[in-house]
């Protein structure tokens, strides 16, 4: 795995049609830290993720990868600087197998990496390893979560941006997900830009947070400060 | 039973040209939504660059190597010219600009070559196989055979790029979903641009295949593409496998359609075919139920 | 009230022409006559592909249809030339709402591809049943001038007379059909037909109204070719002919029946222009494929400096109707804008939904 990289968002006003949706945002992921991104729906969370992935672009303000600027951009260039983006609902193609699936990730490496690669993922996830030659569209959404998660990190991504994890799923299937991102900060160093609904489990592995609402960030702690604040809890997170 | 045998290979031979077609603009169409009208304009001209060649040279497979590479290049040079600036318009841009486009060819070749008839050569003979005093027909002349192969090999060949290269799994990515595709670091643009020039490689081969029958001028391949089109409305815009069992059986239907009933018909015997299957499936006979992600 | 408005104007202008039209030389009434019929088809799919969103590339087909209408009624029946063209109209219209039932369930190139395969289809019918249309011949007949206009009164005069009268009348309808509730229905189904179901239009019925009215407007610009050329054959309704209308109603701006006039007019006028234009400068073997060259031509520049199309430059006239483009920016640099997601795309999920947040403004 490449060493894992820092991503800075710099007062970034981003959004859709007339009214930005990001009204000035500054965040700040650490290497190989956890960073959780909170708030209701609407606050801007989704699109943040897409900022940083090239998907809307910047008004004013700034993306950087360590010091590397990502703004301005296209989102395959983005992905090939590292920066692997697991989108809300997934992204699996359904159309392809499982297989084929991962072996999407693997385009990004090198040609000699590739087997070994893959066979490390299939012995991680024994899960995928049963169903690899069986069409995406058969599998069920956890399954399709680690999908998606194995075939991000095939690329060797130096931050890994998810978007909502948790969504739709069962809360011991959630349970695992946290569980493998957390091993993945933890065994590999990885930067993991979580924004999450979920504010509860995301902040149960991470190391700080930031709450968006209408588009600014409200509070940015360590996330057991963050648990902690009860107002604020009730108030932006829901619990 | 000679004529059903008769009609049957001849109906295969053309059908295996509209199948050519279908399969070259479900090519573009699966990756960009992207319907090609210039689709026959670019296999006509391609076909007038092999004529100029052969006269050159007096070497047909040298003049058949160059419309192949043309269409290739054409393709691509198109993509990148005029079509690409009209993705992600609205999608009757993309109509306008490819019809525009065949216009344009078709006044371009008129210019350039002049617009009566001209014969062009045929691979190989064209004189149809008899099985003792059983005459098969035009169908199974050398020619048709080899036109058969050819374009057989062409989508074989294409199945075996989509499942087992990598390009072929991105082009597949980038037609299933291209935004996931992005996120995977596809260049999406270069897909697209190889999608056209396979697409331009496939309606050349159809172009050289079939001009011997039609003769070439500028409008040649108008008929033909309008067949081949419904081929690939009938098989399902999205489905390869949709545009060549279209083709074949259009071309077997129109073929007992002209035999046993009348030689004024077979537009008619189309629209009706097309007609009925697009009632029964609005979407094309192959056409998938999974949904398509953006 | 539009209606006097539009009266109003078409009355201006069709003095305007006929004034015109006594000082212009046979061939010229005559191309007269021929813009005019023009317009009508024109101006009928600029109200199909423009105003309700769908498409046609065989609209010569309804002016196949409306022309050995008025052919055969003229030759076996002794109709007053009113009713010959609005029995043509009808029956092309007829046509227009089988075609229509057909679009509604159709989408993008599926309909593109039913409607192209019924203007190569139905010229074959001229071939079919000779004894009736004629085969490659077709039909000839005659038209007179009314009696009232006096015996001197020339024919090509009175063609285009009726022609630009024919023109106007059908210019005052559509404009009117425009701004009416259909109209307005016709818009929002085109914009966003989910939106329009779910506020309770009926799709599939205004889809097929729109097909009746632009064939019914076919129908009546081939009758009035017709009535002009004293023949129809198989050979001037093909392919090329539904193409060139296509061509019309995209240089007039796809969506405005001004446009239309213009589109019409260009049809008409530039391409002998082109001929003569090309021939006087030495490419006289190239003559006929100069003008084509140059449609070509003109059509992609147009597509691609005014990338917006019609759509697009109504709704920012209008303002945003609906939300604007919600979808990601693709590797190119442009918005996947809203209609791409009709093609069966599913929303990644964005956040302009309305938000549950708590009611208080915190403390920023």
């Amino acid at each position: 795995m490449t060493e894992a990289a820092s991503l800075t968002v710099t007062d970034v006003v981003a959004g859709y049609g007339s009214a930005p949706v990001l009204n000035g945002v500054s965040i700040a992921a650490r290497p190989g830290t956890i960073t959780a991104v909170l708030g209701a729906n609407g606050a801007g969370k989704t699109t943040l993720l897409r900022t940083i992935s090239g998907f809307v672009r910047t008004r004013s303000g700034q993306v950087t990868l360590d010091d590397v600027g990502l703004s301005r951009r296209s989102p395959d260039d983005i992905a090939r600087a590292g920066v692997a983006h697991v989108p809300e609902g997934q992204g699996v193609i359904t159309e392809l197998t499982v297989e084929e699936n991962l072996r999407l990730g693997l385009l990004l490496r090198r040609r000699a990496d590739r087997a070994p690669a893959l066979a490390d993922a299939y012995q991680r996830f024994t899960i995928l390893a049963d169903r690899r030659r069986r069409q995406a569209a058969t599998l069920s959404g956890g399954e399709r979560q680690i999908l998606v998660i194995a075939r991000a990190l095939l690329s060797a991504p130096r931050v890994l941006l998810l978007d909502e994890p948790s969504l739709g799923l069962a809360p011991l299937i959630v349970a695992q997900v946290m569980d493998l991102i957390r091993q993945l900060r933890d065994e590999a160093g990885l930067t993991v830009l979580l924004v999450e609904q979920n504010a509860r489990s995301a902040l149960s592995i991470a190391d700080r947070g930031a709450v968006l609402s209408q588009g600014k960030v409200v509070a940015e702690a360590d996330a057991a400060s963050l648990a902690a604040d009860v107002g604020l809890r009730r108030h932006y997170l829901g619990f | 039973m000679q004529e059903f045998v008769e009609f049957t290979l001849g109906g295969l031979g053309d059908g295996v040209i509209y199948a050519a077609i279908g399969l070259s603009l479900v090519l573009i169409w699966r990756g960009t939504r992207v319907l090609n009208y210039a689709q026959g304009g670019m296999a006509m001209f391609t076909s007038y660059l092999a004529l100029f060649i052969i006269n050159a040279t007096g070497s047909y497979w040298l003049g058949f190597v160059v419309a192949l590479a043309a269409g290739l290049v054409l393709g691509a040079v198109l993509e990148r010219a005029v079509v690409r600036p009209t993705l992600g318009k609205p999608p009757l841009n993309a109509v306008i600009v490819t019809i525009g486009l065949l216009i344009l060819i078709e006044g371009v070749a008129g210019i350039m070559y002049g617009s009566k008839n001209r014969s062009f050569p045929a691979p190989f003979s064209i004189v149809g196989a008899k099985i003792g005093s059983f005459a098969l027909g035009p169908g199974s002349s050398p020619t048709a055979i080899f036109t058969a192969a050819a374009v057989l090999a062409a989508a074989g060949l294409l199945a075996l790029l989509f499942r087992y290269t990598a390009v072929g799994l991105r082009m597949r990515a980038s037609a299933f979903s291209g935004t996931v595709a992005q996120l995977m670091g596809i260049r999406i643009g270069r897909i697209t641009t190889l999608g056209w020039a396979l697409a331009g490689l496939i309606g050349a081969l159809a172009g050289m295949l079939v001009t011997p029958q039609t003769f070439l001028y500028p409008n040649s391949m108008d008929s033909i593409f309008v067949l081949g089109f419904t081929a690939a409305v009938i098989g399902g815009l999205d489905s390869p496998v949709g545009a060549i069992v279209g083709g074949l059986l259009l071309g077997v239907a129109l073929n007992y359609v002209t035999g046993y009933v009348g030689s004024n018909l077979p537009e008619l015997a189309g629209l009706a075919i097309l007609v009925l299957v697009l009632m029964l499936r609005p979407s094309g006979l192959f056409a998938s139920t999974a949904t398509r992600q953006v | 009230m539009t209606l006097a408005r539009h009266a109003g104007i078409a009355i201006v202008a069709g003095v305007v022409l006929l004034a015109l039209s006594a000082r212009l030389d046979s061939y010229r009434q005559y191309q007269l006559a021929e813009v005019a019929a023009t317009v009508v088809a024109v101006a009928g799919l600029t109200v199909l592909i423009g105003i309700s969103g769908q498409i046609s590339i065989g609209h010569g087909a309804f002016m196949f249809i409306g022309a050995y209408a008025t052919a055969l009624i003229i030759m076996h029946l002794n109709w007053n030339l009113a009713l010959v063209i609005l029995a043509s109209a009808v029956v092309a219209g007829l046509a227009g709402a089988v075609m229509g039932v057909a679009a509604a369930r159709l989408r993008g190139p599926y309909l593109a591809g039913a409607t192209l395969m019924l203007a190569v289809a139905l010229p074959a019918v001229a071939y079919q049943w000779q004894g009736v249309f004629g085969g490659d011949q077709g039909l000839d007949f005659a038209v007179t001038t009314p009696g009232f206009l006096g015996v001197n009164f020339g024919l090509t005069e009175w063609q285009a007379w009726v022609c630009c009268v024919c023109a106007l009348l059908v210019m005052v309808v559509l404009a009117n059909v425009l701004r009416s509730r259909v109209g307005r229905n016709w818009r929002a189904v085109r914009d966003n037909d989910t939106a329009a179901a779910l506020a309770g239009l009926n799709v599939a019925v205004l889809r097929v109204r729109a097909f009746v009215v632009s064939a019914a407007c076919a129908g009546v610009a081939g009758s009035l070719l017709a009535t002009t050329m004293l023949n129809v054959t198989p050979g001037a309704f093909t392919l090329a002919l539904s193409i060139q209308l296509l061509t019309a109603v995209v240089l007039g701006g796809l969506g405005s029946l001004a446009g239309a006039v213009w589109g019409g007019i260009i049809l008409v006028l530039v391409p002998p222009f082109l001929t003569n234009f090309a021939s006087s400068h030495g490419l006289a073997s190239a003559g006929a494929s100069v003008p084509i060259a140059g449609y070509g031509l003109v059509l992609i520049v147009v597509m691609l400096a005014f990338p917006t199309g019609v759509q697009g430059g109504v709704r920012r006239l209008l303002g945003p109707v609906v939300p604007a483009a919600s979808g990601p920016v693709n590797a190119l640099g442009r918005r996947w804008p809203a209609i791409r997601k009709k093609a069966g795309g599913r929303d990644a999920g964005h956040e302009l939904t309305s938000t549950q947040e708590v009611d208080k403004e915190g403390t920023r």
